[in-house]
């Protein structure tokens, strides 16, 4: 009886799969809260903390877009979703938005229809060798034990990374990054591959730090940002902005502590005043209020505030800004204008 | 005879002596010890080894076990505790994040609710494991299904109720209506009247109920739901639905009707045939693609729905193994006692059949359970899944064998228990003496 139950409702799934999907801003309205795709825990980008709150990098992403829709920063659903399940779960509609560090690529933005809304943080894979090796630079690596998480693009990279340099290496496949953390401690390799981010954060658990060093080479592309279905434009709209608003919030000067300061009158600085909704309709254009921006920075501060808080150099996980840094400190970080 | 003897013995005894304790090295575990540790050389080097074997083991273990940093609120403070780096295990995870493990994001001020479902759980399925237990407990047992996923998940009570009431209808039109259409017919009406009243009637019914009266308890979604909580909710229900579910296609299979036959077995190899993370991947992804954007045909219903159909299928050939194991005497038997098939099933095939297949069931139910902690691979947090996201904040990254150790506890005392269970049971069945 639960079967014939369960695909009669199939059946019935089918026939209604056939029609139009509703805009993405008045679902999330009408439900009350975002559903927010994220991966099962990555240190400092997203996890729950022991009162089971999602807080991190990522997190924070979802955040600001829920305090922007919804005018609540907690009115936010966590899909914990897997390397395996996050592009079905945001395909199907189960979540609204993944905010999980995903590499934009060409292939996942064209070929899954996804679209990339943006970069909120660059990574890219490096090597972290123990100190006592003496090696200074990835181009030492000749004849290296490498750990390596196979079936990942980081396994692409080495192999292509090495080829050019015309060096060898000798693989030592591993399946988790709690595996390669036991391997690498254990000298089942002399070098561990993986993202940086993770080779920081890695690097952090070890009992002494110093005796670990991670090698200068970056030797991929790894934009990690957040992500919409195509063919909901104004849905990608609101998150494309929500985090150039985080952005530019850092850019203008514009802090979880001023900022109730700055939104009450019009400033001197138009842009300030644009992306605060003092001035001009920037908000309605979107189909949100004007006050849109100010909460979104207020949920979980500017793109730097929450960097330092989550990821920073004063945080366990100690990443420096880098590439991430605001385009006039020297990194990539660049909001276009709020006009 | 006595007197020719009184002249080459020079004492004989006239009484008994007084019964002495036996030598040292023969009770006690002296004895046990010379008996089954050093009965011969072999024995003795192997007990020796073996000795040898946990002194090392347990000399890691006891130290690394028992190390103070109960309070420790971060890896770095528990090293700092210590002193060594991985000498000594750091509890401080488990005491800061147990209570995430068992009821993963349930809220606070509502985790009663699971404790008095687990509690009624224990109180509903006592009449049914121990004969002793008042028979008057049954009544809890039959309203528990319709209790358990009111307290769990909230909302209305009147959506259990009506739910139920479908059941009631059924067993009417059976009970009654055997005598006017017959006894398929009302077999038939009966399951065409339940579908009808579940699909059309019951939740328009239960929303009228909960408008005037509401009855409801707090609704707690099943993202929510974590854990051991997560696992136990899974297996309970799969172990609950897998066993009715498998009697009837073991008794498909078994079945003169081509077609049931055919669909139980095509049913039961297609199952087997598949692993369980495939039909995971089907209930976490496919289904959504064929679901329409917006329906949220919930998470766990359709991890249970998969999980019981895998169960359903293994327990299906566990109890067939019982079936084929009773003499063809058992069969004949009830058919010249003029019994029905389904009296005769009632009453004298599946008593016997289900004896005989105890400790395949229990076996089946243990790695039900156990297999629960595959959802972790679609994005579930089980307690496997926990641990990951425990890991991954910036306090406790790098803490291993404590949160697996705890969760290997928490699923040993579980399994040990059904596996006890179960060896009660057969003892207490056993009719071979």
């Amino acid at each position: 009886m639960k079967k014939s139950v369960f695909i009669g409702a199939l059946t019935v799934a089918g026939l209604a799969a056939a029609a139009a999907p509703a805009a993405t801003l008045d679902e999330v309205k009408a439900r009350g809260t975002l559903n927010c795709g994220v991966s099962t825990g990555v240190p400092g980008f997203e996890a729950p903390n022991a009162d089971g709150e999602w807080e991190g990098f990522d997190v924070d992403v979802c955040r600001a877009v829920a305090a922007a829709v919804l005018n609540d920063a907690k009115a936010v659903e966590f899909v914990p979703t897997t390397g395996k399940t996050r592009f079905t779960a945001l395909a199907s509609g189960e979540v609204d938005m993944l905010s999980r560090v995903t590499t934009w690529t060409f292939s996942r933005d064209v070929d899954l229809k996804f679209e990339f809304v943006g970069v909120n943080y660059y990574d890219g894979q490096g090597f972290m060798v123990p100190k006592e090796l003496g090696v200074t630079s990835a181009t030492e690596l000749d004849g290296a034990t490498v750990c390596i998480q196979t079936g990942t693009t980081t396994e692409l990279n080495l192999a292509d990374y090495f080829r050019v340099n015309n060096m060898s290496y000798e693989p030592v496949p591993i399946e988790t990054q709690t595996e390669a953390q036991q391997q690498y401690l254990a000298g089942a390799c002399d070098v561990y591959t993986t993202d940086s981010s993770a080779l920081a954060s890695v690097r952090s658990s070890f009992a002494d730090t110093s005796a670990h060093v991670i090698l200068p080479e970056i030797i991929s592309k790894e934009p990690l940002g957040p992500l919409v279905r195509h063919g909901d434009n104004e849905w990608g709209d609101i998150v494309r902005w929500t985090l150039n608003a985080l952005i530019a919030a850092e850019e203008l000067g514009v802090t979880s502590a001023n900022i109730g300061e700055l939104s009450a009158a019009p400033t001197d600085n138009p842009e300030i005043n644009r992306l605060l909704g003092t001035e001009g309709n920037l908000g309605e254009m979107m189909g949100l209020d004007a006050q849109w921006a100010v909460r979104a920075i207020s949920a979980g501060g500017n793109f730097g505030e929450s960097f330092e808080r989550h990821i920073g150099e004063n945080t366990p996980i100690g990443l420096a800004r880098g590439l991430n840094a605001q385009w006039t400190a020297g990194g990539l970080m660049y909001s276009p204008p709020f006009r | 005879m006595s007197d020719t003897h009184a002249k080459t013995v020079s004492f004989v005894r006239t009484e008994m002596l007084p019964e002495k304790a036996p030598p040292i090295t023969s009770i006690g575990p002296i004895a046990w010890a010379r008996e089954n540790l050093f009965s011969g050389p072999i024995n003795t080097i192997i007990t020796l080894l073996s000795l040898a074997f946990i002194y090392l083991i347990l000399s890691i273990l006891l130290p690394w076990m028992f190390s103070n940093t109960w309070s420790a609120t971060s890896l770095r403070e528990c090293r700092e505790m210590t002193g060594t780096d991985h000498g000594s295990a750091c509890w401080g995870v488990i005491r800061e994040r147990w209570e995430q493990i068992l009821f993963g994001f349930y809220p606070q001020e509502e985790r009663w609710r699971p404790i008095l479902a687990l509690v009624l759980l224990i109180v509903a399925i006592a009449p049914i494991l121990f004969t002793a237990v008042p028979r008057k407990v049954l009544w809890l047992s039959a309203i528990y299904p319709f209790l358990m996923p009111w307290l769990l998940w909230g909302g209305t009570i009147w959506l259990p109720v009506m739910v139920a009431l479908g059941f009631v209808i059924a067993y009417l039109i059976v009970r009654f209506g055997e005598d006017l259409i017959g006894s398929l017919g009302s077999m038939v009406g009966a399951v065409a009247a339940a579908v009808i009243w579940w699909l059309f009637l019951a939740s328009p019914i239960a929303n009228a109920f909960a408008s005037v009266l509401p009855l409801a308890l707090e609704t707690v979604g099943s993202r929510e739901f974590g854990g051991l909580l997560l696992s136990i909710t899974i297996g309970v229900v799969a172990i609950g639905l897998s066993l009715p579910i498998g009697i009837v296609l073991a008794l498909g299979r078994q079945s003169d009707l081509l077609i049931v036959k055919t669909i139980c077995v095509g049913f039961i190899e297609f199952i087997r045939g598949v692993p369980l993370i495939t039909l995971l991947f089907v209930a976490s992804t496919l289904l959504n693609i064929f679901l329409p954007p917006g329906t949220s045909f919930d998470i766990i219903l359709r991890v249970i729905i998969m999980v019981t159909l895998f169960s359903a299928a293994y327990m299906a050939e566990v109890i067939r193994g019982g079936l084929a194991a009773l003499p063809k005497g058992q069969y004949e038997g009830g058919d010249s006692l003029g019994l029905n098939y389904w009296q005769a099933q009632r009453l004298i095939i599946m008593p016997q059949a289900l004896k005989i297949s105890i400790p395949g069931i229990v076996s089946t139910f243990i790695g039900l359970f156990k297999d629960t902690t595959l959802v972790s691979i679609i994005g579930l947090l089980d307690p496997i899944g926990l641990a990951t996201a425990i890991r991954a904040d910036s306090d406790w990254i790098g803490v291993l064998w404590e949160l697996y150790g705890f969760i290997a506890l928490l699923f040993f005392v579980i399994c040990f228990g059904m596996s006890r269970y179960s060896m009660y049971l057969e003892r207490k069945l056993k009719t071979s003496h």
